[in-house]
C-alpha cells in the first residue's frame, strides 16, 4: 500500500514540549513540509527566535541559528548577504516581531531583504506566562491586563502585516490562521509561497499566522480554535495583504 | 612618499587592516569619533574584496559585505549573523553605541562566534561628549553584557599598531571562537600618522566546520547560546572558562620600556602611553629612573611584568578615566608572592570627560613621587 501522509524529513521524530492545542507543533511541521517539497531542506538557514518557539532547533533538522529576542531579522539579513544562495528564514512571535524586534523588522523590510518570515500572532508573550502583547485585542484579559486592554491605557492591537505591506521593500505579506483543517491547509499555501518568493528573488516575505495559545487564552483546544474563528480574525482579517 | 607607507589615520588604519586580515562582513552605525571606519569600509570594502579569494566560508567564495544598519543593536546583531555564517565580521562604534551592543556581544561569546568590535571611546557617562576618553575600561575588560564572558581587549598605542592589532584580532577571534575588541580613543582614532602597509597575505580560517552553510552532506549545525538542561549550561560556562585560561596564558601582550633599573613605572595604555613615552625619554635625559609599562592586552591584563623583587618600585596609573585599569594594576600587585604582595607604592593620575594628562602633570606627579 503506498504511504500517502508521513513526517518531514525536515521535521526530527521527537516531542515537542508545547502546551496541549497550541499552534507552534502544526507550524513548525507545516514549514517542514514546505521545506521538503522544494527540496531545499540542505540550503535552509532558519533564524529560531526569543520565545515559546526558542527551541525550534530541536525539532527542525537543518541549520539553524538563534537571535535575541527581536533581532532575528538582523541575523537573517546578515546570514543572507553572506550566502546568497541558501533559503534564509525567521520564525517569530508578536512580541518579538512587532514590539523589541519593531525596528529590526520595519527596517529588514524596507530594505527589501530577500528573506522568508514566519510570524506568529497568538496575542500574547506564552513563554513568560501570557502577559499582554502589541496584538492582544481590546478588552483581552491578559496578566498584564487583568481587567481587559483599554485603548486609554494600552492603544490598539498593532496591525504590523498591515503596516509592512505598505513599504515598497515588502513582496509578499499574507494571513492565514489554523483555526481549521481547511485554514492550515491555506496557510500551508502561503508559506510555500513565501519560499518560493525567496527562490525566486522576489523579495521580503511575509506569513502571519493566527495560532492559538488555549494556556494563555484561558480555554480549552478547541474554544480556542472557535475563538480565532469566531472574535481574531475579526481584528486580524484573513487573506492576502499584499 | 616612501615606499608602501601611507598618511591615513587611526581610523582608517583600523579599517584598511579589516580589509587586509580578510574582513567579508562590515555592519556599523554612524557615532563620532568613528566615522572615518564606516565611511572608508563603505567606500572600499566591496571594491577590496570583490573578485578575490579573500574570504571564503566553507567551499563558498562570496565578496564583502558591508550594511550600514539602523542602530547599534542591528549592526551586533548583524555582525552575530555573518559570524555564524563564517565570515570574519566585524562591527566598530563609540562609548554609547558600544553600550547599546553589550546584549549582542554577550550572545557572540555565548555562541562561541568570532567578531571584531571597534570601540573609539569618548566621553562619558551618557551621551557624554565626543572628546577622547579611556573610561570604558571597566565595561571592555570585565566582559561587559550580561554572564561569566570575556573579550581579549587590544589597546594600539599608534596608528600603525592599530593597522596591525586590528589584523591580529581577527586571528585570535578564529583561534579562540571568541569577540575581540580593539579599544582606542578619539585621539588614536583622529590623529593622522605614516602607516607601513604589510604585503603578506591574508590567512583566513577555512575551516569553520560550525558555521551555517545549509546541512549539504553533514549533520543540521546549530549556534546558540541556549543551554537549558539542568547542569547544561554550568558545563558550557567551564568550557568557556577554559579557553580563557589558554587565553591568558598565550595571549598577553605588554611592551616594557626601561623596567631594569626604574624606580617608578608608568602605567599607561593607548594614546596616554604615548604621552608617557615622551615625559619618560625627557626625565631620563635628566637622568631621573622612570619606567613606562604599556599594556597591549588590556584582557588577559599582563600581571607578570609586575612581579618584580625590588619593593620599592613606585607604580603611576596614568589615565583618562577617574581610575578604571589602576585596579587591574593593584590587583596585579597585591597578587605577587606573600613577601612582595601589596608592597609597591601606587599612585595615580587621572582626567575624564574630555580632560587628558598633559606632560607637565605628569611629570609633576613623578617628580613627587621619585
Amino acid at each position: 500500500m503506498e504511504k500517502i501522509f508521513f513526517r518531514p524529513e525536515s521535521l526530527y521524530d521527537v516531542p515537542t514540549h508545547y502546551c496541549p492545542g497550541c499552534g507552534h507543533g502544526i507550524a513548525h511541521r507545516l514549514v517542514a513540509q514546505v521545506i521538503d517539497e522544494l527540496s531545499i531542506r540542505e540550503k535552509i538557514i532558519g533564524i529560531a527566535p526569543v520565545g515559546c518557539a526558542v527551541v525550534a532547533y530541536d525539532y527542525w533538522n537543518f541549520d539553524c541559528s538563534e537571535a535575541p529576542h527581536g533581532r532575528a531579522l538582523a541575523v537573517a539579513t546578515a546570514i543572507k548577504r553572506v550566502h546568497p544562495h541558501n533559503i534564509v528564514f525567521t520564525y517569530q512571535g508578536d512580541g518579538d516581531l512587532a514590539a523589541i524586534g519593531t525596528n529590526e523588522t520595519i527596517h529588514a523590510a524596507n530594505r527589501g531583504e530577500n528573506l522568508t518570515i514566519i510570524f506568529i500572532n497568538n496575542t500574547v508573550y506564552g513563554m513568560t506566562g501570557g502577559q499582554m502583547a502589541p496584538t492582544t485585542l481590546l478588552g483581552q484579559k491578559t496578566s498584564t491586563s487583568l481587567e481587559g486592554r483599554r485603548k486609554e491605557e494600552h492603544g490598539y492591537p498593532l496591525k504590523i502585516s498591515e503596516m509592512l505591506a505598505s513599504l515598497p521593500g515588502v513582496y509578499y505579506v499574507e494571513r492565514v490562521s489554523l483555526h481549521s483543517p481547511q485554514e492550515t491547509l491555506k496557510a500551508k499555501r502561503a508559506i510555500k509561497q513565501a519560499f518560493e518568493n525567496q527562490i525566486n528573488n522576489l523579495g521580503f516575505s511575509l506569513v502571519e499566522i493566527l495560532s492559538p495559545c488555549p494556556t494563555y487564552w484561558g480555554q480549552n483546544p478547541k474554544e480556542s480554535l472557535d475563538w480565532i474563528r469566531d472574535v481574531l480574525q475579526k481584528e486580524f482579517p484573513l487573506g492576502r495583504i499584499k | 612618499m616612501l615606499k608602501n607607507k601611507i598618511l591615513i589615520s587611526g581610523n582608517e588604519a583600523i579599517a584598511q587592516g579589516a580589509l587586509q586580515a580578510g574582513c567579508s562582513f562590515y555592519a556599523g552605525y554612524p557615532i563620532t569619533p568613528q566615522n572615518e571606519i564606516i565611511t572608508y569600509m563603505a567606500k572600499h570594502m566591496p571594491a577590496c574584496l570583490a573578485g578575490r579569494q579573500a574570504c571564503r566560508t566553507g567551499k563558498r567564495q562570496v565578496n564583502g559585505v558591508f550594511i550600514q544598519a539602523e542602530s547599534e543593536l542591528a549592526a551586533i546583531n548583524m555582525v552575530y549573523g555573518g559570524a555564524a555564517a563564517g565570515a570574519r565580521s566585524m562591527t566598530s562604534s563609540s562609548s554609547p553605541g558600544i553600550s547599546l551592543m553589550q546584549e549582542g556581544i554577550s550572545y557572540i561569546a555565548g555562541s562561541q562566534l568570532p567578531a571584531v568590535i571597534v570601540n573609539i571611546m569618548r566621553g562619558g557617562p551618557g551621551l557624554g561628549n565626543i572628546a577622547p576618553a579611556q573610561s570604558d575600561y571597566f565595561q571592555a575588560t570585565r566582559g561587559g553584557g550580561h554572564g561569566d564572558y570575556h573579550l581579549i581587549v587590544l589597546a594600539p598605542g599608534s596608528v600603525q599598531e592599530a593597522y596591525e592589532l586590528t589584523q591580529t584580532s581577527f586571528d585570535l577571534a578564529d583561534k579562540y571562537r571568541v569577540p575581540v575588541m580593539i579599544l582606542g580613543d578619539g585621539i588614536l582614532g583622529q590623529m593622522m600618522e605614516p602607516v607601513k602597509l604589510s604585503v603578506k597575505k591574508i590567512k583566513v580560517n577555512t575551516l569553520k566546520s560550525w558555521a551555517l552553510t545549509g546541512c549539504k552532506g553533514r549533520k543540521p549545525n546549530i549556534v546558540k547560546s541556549f543551554y537549558l538542561r539542568e547542569g547544561a549550561l554550568e558545563e558550557f560556562n567551564l568550557k568557556l572558562q577554559k579557553s580563557y585560561e589558554q587565553i591568558r596564558k598565550k595571549e598577553v601582550r605588554y611592551e616594557g620600556l626601561f623596567l631594569s633599573d626604574a624606580k617608578v613605572v608608568v602605567v599607561a595604555y593607548g594614546t596616554m602611553a604615548r604621552i608617557a613615552k615622551s615625559v619618560i625619554i625627557k626625565l631620563r635625559s635628566q637622568g631621573k629612573k622612570v619606567g613606562l609599562l604599556r599594556p597591549i592586552t588590556l584582557w588577559p591584563f599582563p600581571q607578570a611584568p609586575f612581579n618584580v623583587k625590588n619593593k620599592k618600585v613606585k607604580y603611576l596609573v596614568v589615565e583618562m578615566s577617574y581610575g578604571q585599569m589602576l585596579e587591574d594594576v593593584k590587583l596585579a600587585v597585591c597578587g605577587l608572592p606573600a613577601r612582595q604582595a601589596g608592597k609597591n607604592q601606587i599612585e595615580f593620575l587621572g582626567r575624564s570627560g574630555g580632560g587628558v594628562p598633559s606632560e607637565e602633570e605628569m611629570i609633576n606627579k613623578i617628580k613627587q613621587i621619585l
